[in-house]
């Protein structure tokens, strides 16, 4: 076998498949390379004499290599072939499909066992703040209110006009037919203020406040700062969660309202549209809706702040190192905050059903 | 100072993260007064080590007494209690990134000292002058370099008056000069303020300029390799190893 020229990245391409081709289909039981042509080499090229050493190694084929020239001889010297019979792998196996679903299921309840422990320290945290109010760093508070209840409103207000808005005009088609349309305050009504008010204002809150707890805090986590708390002997629980949940509970009903008025607002303009006087609307608003379905979606927005909040903060404090990490704690907070929130809702309104709420 | 008085006794540690121990059963002690150097190659667990000196982790086995009492065993009111008797500076200084240098070293005094309002920022200012940033209290942490970082996070290590610091790489990520500014600093602190420092780290020249005394760890065997001051250890060490790293050889330069 004779190799020559210049080897490097551009000639080892073309030239490599014949040379283990080569090596897999001979009978011979020793190759002699020639390499006295070779002009020119790198790491490509002595990557391909060491595959041509290392193929011949299992077949049983005395290799020599002759007439390399020292300088080339000197690359080929660190590496052993022996050291590369097996090569790894750079694509994972994939797991079989019963140990990834099992590995998904132990995750998620390790998970949900992270988040009763979580929800316990709260807790707790949160009754020894009760009965020790100065502890609490109001500062904080009332900072975390700002940027998670004022500064929430326009989204809050305008997403919830929208979707009075857009439910009051897609029932209005159909009802008309059956001239039911003069139900549509009721529709949008008890939506509202049962459901979407509170549902969509803790999606909103996920997203805003949520995320933003699991990126302060996470960042803080990768700093260290979360250490030095610990080493001031300052609870990060105390430090950093309460304010933070104090802020979001307290901010979610109002949050709520705003919507639910934003939300009548966009069907009461439907409904006018309809050709229909506004003090109809708000007749039909106050024989259909009833204190309880106002009160009951913000029982809700206390527990769905709560949720948001907590689980924002707790994926904070899982953040690993690294920054891709943080980035990672922030989806989660907000996809793990989604779920248990629609799984809360879910719960209350069986709940409700129950109680005749 | 003919028998030195131990301020901090690590007895039979050992540490391990799930079933991999990274250190294992050692023991010595830090005396007081001194600038104490936790060394070793890079995983060799000695900043393992230092987060179990200051409580972070639980160690798997052993004891670690600062002035007569367990971190390891203490709970509640009683190890907030041992937290009070050393501050720490992390790598990366972990400053409260939204807070001011001020409010920074204010902070522990807040939460442990009933003094006025004034007089905190007052005390929070000296330790700010202390480490030569009385100048930059207003500033945020991300305002200022990675050496006056350190600095400042050195001074609200020292904000209620620590006996003992525990220093944490200090010259990571500095040039030479801001390293060696850190050094100067560290000697001066422990001179005029008599206060106990334990430093890890692998930074050789600062080594030589501030270390009274050091350890070495070697994740080979998870043991305490020498024990001694940094010079004795680079000329009179047994163990070819250790004269290697005081002399920052290469391992193949030994075999040939």
């Amino acid at each position: 076998m004779v190799i020559s020229g210049a080897l490097d990245v551009a000639t080892t391409a073309s030239i490599w498949p014949q040379a283990t081709k080569f090596f897999s289909e001979t009978d011979a039981k020793a190759v002699e390379v020639d390499a006295d042509g070779i002009s020119y080499l790198d790491g490509f090229g002595a990557g391909l004499l060491l595959d041509i050493q290392r193929r011949a190694i299992p077949r049983g084929i005395r290799l020599t290599v002759s007439g390399l020239k020292p300088d080339f001889q000197a690359m080929l010297e660190p590496f052993k072939p022996e050291g590369y019979a097996t090569l790894p792998s750079t694509s994972k196996p994939d797991a079989p499909l019963v140990d990834s679903v099992g590995a998904a299921i132990k995750a998620l309840i390790a998970d949900l066992g992270a988040f009763a422990e979580f929800t316990g320290e709260i807790s707790r945290a949160l009754v020894y703040a009760a009965f020790h109010p100065r502890t609490i760093r109001w500062k904080d508070v009332y900072r975390t209110a700002v940027v998670a209840g004022a500064d929430a409103l326009p989204v809050i207000m305008l997403v919830g006009f929208l979707i009075g808005f857009v439910m009051a005009f897609q029932s209005a088609i159909p009802m008309r037919q059956f001239g039911a349309d003069i139900f549509v305050p009721t529709l949008v009504g008890i939506a509202m203020l049962r459901e979407l008010g509170p549902i969509m204002t803790a999606v909103g809150l996920a997203g805003r406040s949520g995320a933003a707890f699991a990126a302060e805090i996470g960042t803080m986590k990768v700093n260290e700062e979360v250490s030095a708390l610990v080493t001031l002997g300052l609870q990060p629980v105390r430090f950093l969660i309460v304010p933070r949940i104090i802020a979001a509970v307290a901010m979610t009903p109002f949050l709520i309202v705003f919507a639910n008025v934003a939300g009548l607002l966009g069907g009461l303009i439907v409904f006018m549209s309809l050709g229909y006087p506004a003090g109809m609307y708000f007749d039909q608003l106050e024989q259909s809706i009833s204190l309880n379905d106002l009160l009951g979606g913000l029982i809700k927005g206390f527990a769905f702040g709560f949720v948001v909040a907590a689980v924002g903060c707790m994926r904070g404090l899982q953040t690993s190192t690294g920054a891709s990490a943080v980035g990672r704690s922030t989806t989660s907070a907000v996809v793990t905050s989604i779920v248990l929130v629609a799984i809360g809702d879910g719960i209350f309104a069986i709940v409700y059903y129950y109680l005749g709420f | 100072m003919t028998t030195p008085d131990s301020i901090i006794q690590v007895r039979n540690f050992t540490a391990a993260y799930g079933n991999v121990k990274v250190i294992d059963d050692i023991s010595f002690d830090v005396y007081r007064g001194e600038v104490f150097v936790i060394l070793g190659g890079s995983g060799c667990g000695k900043s393992t080590m230092l987060k179990h000196m200051i409580g972070l982790y639980e160690p798997a086995g052993g004891s670690i007494v600062i002035e007569g009492d367990d971190i390891v065993t203490a709970e509640g009111e009683a190890r907030r209690a041992i937290l009070r008797r050393f501050g720490v500076m992390y790598q990366l200084g972990a400053l409260f990134g939204s807070m001011t240098l001020l409010q920074n070293v204010r902070l522990p005094l807040e939460e442990y000292t009933n003094i006025p309002e004034e007089a905190m920022n007052l005390v929070a200012l000296t330790k700010l002058d202390l480490v030569g940033l009385k100048d930059f209290a207003g500033h945020m942490p991300a305002e200022i370099s990675g050496g006056m970082q350190k600095r400042a996070a050195i001074a609200r290590a020292m904000a209620l008056d620590p006996k003992i610091l525990f220093l944490d790489e200090p010259s990571a990520g500095l040039d030479p000069i801001t390293s060696a500014e850190l050094d100067t600093l560290i000697k001066r602190l422990a001179r005029t303020l008599q206060i106990t420092f334990v430093i890890v780290t692998h930074d050789l020249p600062s080594i030589y300029s501030i270390a009274d005394r050091v350890i070495m760890l070697d994740k080979r065997v998870r043991k305490i390799v020498a024990v001694g001051r940094p010079a004795d250890l680079r000329d009179n060490s047994e163990d070819p190893w250790v004269r290697q790293f005081f002399n920052r050889e290469a391992e193949a330069a030994q075999a040939s």
